[in-house]
């Protein structure tokens, strides 16, 4: 059945306008409203044809399409970080956001920007931190924000004039740590050389080990001259065991003295990683080394053409889910998975190549750690690849289920909107949305946009929820879109290069319900980065059973009399107190886990019986 | 509620030790760690009010220009190998990574050559097929197959053209990276933001797909 239903965005607007004036001192920064107040759609089946389709090129005044979801908010890069009269300047683009109470850290090509997103309305900037060194992806821990910088022109002292020499004393590349204790004057404490810098990094800690945090670096660029940093060597490892290819980097950050912060391990993750890709099909990483041990054992001839490397040289990117002990490494042209029981010495425990994918991006489990979702960003996010021409299954994400630690491919998934040869396009970052007993995800797709899916059946992925703009310019391809869209404390931030911070409120439609969004807004984190995806644990509310009360009238797997006066009883019991209503919600409770035997759905029957028990704790 | 991220999942962590089957690790020695500097941005500059200044141009030099015009016709030639893989009974991994190489390369000497456009640049055409194979006019960048090569690959069909292709191929991304290594040696070069990043994706993607493309050569059926 279709429901539309607009929801006028006037109303927000109005509130933004005022904000705008009131969220910086400076004129041209922040807060401004969406100038198009693009009304959302909100239905069961896709709006037909899309309206993602053929929209308004513009900087600030592109068309925008929102289906089941709204902006709430769009503000602008902050007056050291945007220049209107060079529209895609790569020196200004924004990068990856992290998450600390109220505060939203934004990377930026130039340092990095910190809004206070108390009134996701109204946003205010509390930070503007100019530090060049692409592509500034930020984590935060507690008191302290790490920044990663990979650009040869990035400085040791911040300094916008560049590194000229090739090789010099006044070069960063790897990471900034600064102590972020008092935000309006962040402290730039120390930061760790790396050979190749970080493209990206990884916070990862780790129950085990409360007294460090640890940092795991990816870089992609070339290996930097070893006169400049001792010991860098890019040789193949047959020629240089100590070759600063084939490994990542692991910094540990004593919590007690951050300013001791320094590489502990370079560990080899992709040692003997050698099996040939092929569509679909996962390998035995185990198997495939001890064949690598057997030939090398028999004397293996060097390839033609010297190609011989060894497998791929370094990791785009890294996820840590620390509560189940695992890790998803993106990694040249593997995906692996790794053991991180150990935080300092993460150990490969299988791998997955994929002759449809072109460069492993990043990764993203599901709550359950059964999943786990691979982004492909071919082109490197700089390139047009989701035109009508380009295939489905390639710059798309692949799921993956886990099965005895092993990952077995299931489907591919690709936002279904053709974008425009002048809009850059593909998989990007993104996270879960807390919505209990689904795998709901948001994901940036640059220009592409935002969009929201369902991946609970990872063979049959469904979009449920998107946001796009036009291109930045009709006539040629400017860099602009979603770098990465993340679920926080009940809203989705995206950042998006050109045009700042967006910040989306998702909309019941039927398909998902107001209760699941109330569910997903309950889980609330103190801090967020998405690489060190966090277990999700959901606090005992009435919106939780009533979530799975809805999932259940959905697919039909609890009779509709019993959905019927189960809702009936847990709004009767939320209307009585005290030791009447622990009583009424255990009976309720019991009384579900019995008829979860006749259910069609029993295992999330008996989550429903399970969370109206908590409920009565 | 807050959820504290330290508190979370302690019990699933113990036991997957036992899991661990490869222990390489090499600590790096170098001293890597040094303190955050005295002054931050000293000059104070705004990088907004320096985008304005130089009109979103910032500084390049002759060795960016040479890189970027050498890698067009570097690319074109391989759009040109990788376009024969249909009509030349690749097989169907080979015709896949061709067609990849072809939609992926075509869009880079479009970015390539718009740069070298918004700066008033002299701008190489990608080349035509007929000028390569008459081996005219386009200097042989590192890694670029000669006349004779091209014309060896030409003529071989199915398997032997799977393996030709792979091996030349491999050769010419090599050649790619070392184009990256002397961007990156000059003095000057590579500062510009969007040069920097097309330099190191040229660089990840290429020495991915040569990984890929030695793995595939070995499962080549050996032609003799």
């Amino acid at each position: 059945m279709i429901r539309p239903l607009l929801i006028s965005a006037s109303v927000a607007a109005g509130a933004l306008t005022a904000a705008a004036c009131a969220s910086t001192s400076s004129s041209s920064a922040g807060g401004a409203p969406s100038p198009n107040g693009s009304n959302a759609v909100v239905s069961m089946t896709k709006p037909s044809p899309d309206p993602r389709v053929g929209l308004k090129a513009g900087w600030f005044d592109a068309g925008e399409a929102a289906w089941n979801m709204r902006l709430v908010s769009n503000t602008r890069p902050s007056k050291d970080f945007l220049n209107p009269s060079t529209p895609g300047d790569r020196r200004l683009v924004n990068s990856d956001l992290a998450f600390s109470g109220n505060y939203v850290y934004q990377g930026n090509y130039s340092g990095y920007q910190v809004w206070d997103v108390s009134d996701p309305r109204a946003v205010k900037l509390k930070q503007a931190y100019v530090c060049p060194g692409s592509q500034s992806d930020v984590s935060v821990f507690r008191n302290l924000a790490f920044v990663s910088g990979e650009a040869t022109s990035g400085r040791l002292d911040c300094g916008l004039q560049g590194v000229p020499d090739s090789v010099s004393k006044d070069r960063l590349r790897g990471i900034r740590v600064f102590d972020v204790t008092d935000l309006s004057k962040p402290k730039y404490l120390t930061n760790v050389q790396t050979c190749r810098g970080s493209h990206t990094h990884t916070v990862v800690s780790s129950p085990n080990d409360p007294a460090n945090v640890y940092i795991y670096v990816s870089g992609s660029a070339p290996v930097r001259s070893s006169q400049e940093l001792p010991g860098c060597s890019g040789a193949p490892l047959t020629e240089d065991p100590n070759s600063a290819l084939f490994r990542i980097e692991v910094i540990q950050v004593p919590l007690a003295n951050p300013a001791a912060a320094k590489i502990v391990s370079s560990p080899r993750i992709f040692q003997d990683l050698t099996a040939p890709p092929r569509h679909a099909e996962p390998f035995d990483s185990a198997a495939a080394a001890r064949r690598a041990a057997q030939q090398a054992a028999g004397g293996a001839q060097r390839p033609p053409g010297g190609g011989n490397r060894g497998g791929p040289t370094q990791c785009h990117d890294i996820t840590v889910y620390p509560a189940i002990g695992l890790a998803g490494g993106a990694c040249g042209g593997y995906g692996l998975l790794l053991d991180i029981s150990n935080p300092a010495n993460p150990v490969r425990i299988g791998a997955a190549a994929d002759s449809n994918f072109s460069f492993w991006h990043s990764a993203t489990f599901n709550n359950d750690g059964t999943k786990i979702l691979f982004s492909d960003e071919w082109g490197g996010g700089s390139q047009p690849r989701c035109r009508s021409t380009d295939k489905p299954e390639w710059g798309s994400d692949a799921i993956f289920t886990i099965e005895n630690k092993q990952m077995v491919f299931k489907s591919y998934y690709k936002l279904s909107a053709a974008q425009t040869s002048e809009e850059n396009c593909v998989s990007h970052n993104g996270s879960l949305i807390p919505i209990p007993g689904r795998d709901i995800m948001v994901q940036g797709w640059y220009q592409g946009g935002v969009s929201v899916f369902d991946w609970t059946d990872p063979s049959n992925v469904k979009e449920i929820a998107y946001f796009d703009r036009g291109p930045m310019d009709a006539t040629k391809l400017v860099s602009a879109g979603s770098w990465s869209a993340y679920w926080y404390n009940g809203y989705i931030f995206s950042s998006d290069l050109s045009r700042g911070l967006d910040i989306f409120d998702l909309l019941p439609s039927g398909l998902v319900s107001q209760n699941e969004i109330d569910a997903a807004k309950s889980v609330k984190f103190e801090y967020f980065n998405a690489q060190d995806q966090p277990k999700l644990v959901w606090p005992a509310s009435f919106s939780v059973p009533r979530a799975y009360l809805d999932q259940l009238e959905r697919n039909n797997g609890l009779s509709a009399a019993l959905i019927s006066s189960t809702r009936a009883e847990l709004a009767r019991a939320e209307k009585l107190s005290g030791q009447a209503k622990k009583d009424a919600l255990s009976a309720l409770s019991t009384k579900l886990h019995t008829d979860a035997r006749s259910a069609g759905d029993q295992p999330k029957a008996h989550k429903l019986a399970f969370a109206v028990g908590d409920l009565a704790k | 509620m807050k959820t504290s991220l330290r508190t979370v999942g302690q019990a699933t962590l113990v036991g997957l030790a036992a899991s661990v089957m490869l222990t390489a690790c090499g600590a790096a020695r170098s001293p890597s760690t040094t303190p955050g500097p005295a002054s931050i941005n000293p000059s104070g500059r705004s990088p907004a009010a320096m985008a304005a200044a130089d009109s979103g141009r910032p500084p390049y030099t002759k060795e960016d220009v040479d890189f970027i015009s050498g890698m067009i016709g570097h690319h074109a030639q391989a759009v040109l190998m990788a376009g024969w893989a249909p009509s030349h009974g690749a097989s169907s991994s080979v015709q896949g990574l061709s067609e990849r190489i072809v939609v992926a390369q075509r869009d880079e000497i479009a970015f390539m050559q718009r740069w070298l456009r918004e700066r008033r640049e002299q701008v190489p055409d990608a080349g035509t097929e007929h000028m390569m194979m008459a081996g005219m006019a386009m200097k042989l960048m590192p890694g670029m197959l000669t006349r004779e090569q091209l014309m060896e690959l030409d003529k071989a069909r199915g398997t032997e053209f799977d393996r030709l292709f792979l091996q030349f191929m491999i050769q010419h991304h090599e050649g790619a990276l070392t184009m990256v290594d002397k961007l990156f040696a000059a003095h000057g070069a590579g500062q510009d933001e969007d040069v920097f990043k097309f330099a190191v994706d040229v660089h990840a993607d290429q020495t991915t797909e040569i990984d890929r493309m030695s793995l595939m050569l070995k499962s080549v059926p050996s032609s003799r």
